[in-house]
């Protein structure tokens, strides 16, 4: 095995790569979001209501998964930032689901 | 009804079991580090295909025309966006039981998830080819 340029004992800069996944997923997520909350704003209430829901849920997954983002905290993740981006997306996808037929009704 | 009481806590509880992180370490020894992360990034690339479903749903909501038959567009963009939807909460669920195999050094999880998501976006593809060429025969 080559010793790469990263610390000794790990030359497949794990922690690094993991670093950068987040930032992919939370960069995903937040396209997403903007996606969502341009198919919400219609210009009625409602749709300011959906919108907001969109960017709460957004938010509160970004609050929670800063930290594996930057690199900040344990190397190992505590077990609460994998469920609250999953749910985060799972959200999004609700939202998207009411707003597509919302058009039906 | 009961049946619905016990589903909704039956749900409840496994939410709030992936919440839990001392659910995880009190089963089996703490593995190397890179095995966790690995397993962590595994779970994000399935994220990331649950949200790439999730945004094509979003799109063919808000950039596909009304199409010739009733409320196509609509079925399109509800199916991609429960599809993504259930991809992204599989990933957690996948992502626990494969932490709890490494803890206890079991064989990791086998899953027939791939294969169905795998041959649902096939055969979606394979619809819309055949739609497509009808019109483009039809001459529209």
């Amino acid at each position: 095995m080559t010793v790469g340029p990263g610390p000794a004992g790990d030359p497949g800069l794990q922690p690094e790569r993991t670093r950068l996944a987040w930032r992919r997923s939370l960069l995903a997520l937040t396209a997403v979001t903007v996606l969502t909350v341009r198919l919400a704003l219609t210009g009625d209430a409602a749709g300011a209501v959906l919108a907001g829901a969109a960017v709460a849920g957004w938010a509160a997954a970004l609050a929670l998964c800063w930290g594996r983002a930057v690199g900040s905290g344990p190397v190992r993740a505590t077990s609460r930032t994998m469920p609250a981006l999953a749910l985060a997306a799972a959200w999004q996808a609700t939202l998207g689901v009411l707003l597509a037929l919302r058009g039906l009704g | 009804m009961p049946w619905t009481k016990r589903i909704i806590g039956c749900v409840w509880e496994t939410v709030r079991r992936w919440f839990d992180p001392r659910e995880l370490r009190s089963v089996g020894s703490t593995p190397d580090y890179r095995f966790s992360l690995a397993n962590e990034r595994t779970f994000l690339a399935w994220l990331r295909t649950g949200l790439a479903l999730v945004a094509g749903g979003l799109a063919a909501a808000q950039f596909l025309p009304p199409l010739p038959l009733a409320h196509l567009r609509e079925a399109i963009a509800v199916a991609l966006l429960l599809l993504g939807g259930t991809v992204a909460v599989r990933a957690v669920d996948h992502w626990a039981r494969t932490e709890r195999a490494i803890r206890l050094g079991e064989e990791l999880p086998a899953s027939r998830f791939p294969a169905v998501l795998a041959l649902a976006v096939g055969l979606g593809a394979v619809l819309l080819v055949i739609a497509v060429l009808a019109r483009a025969i039809g001459g529209r």
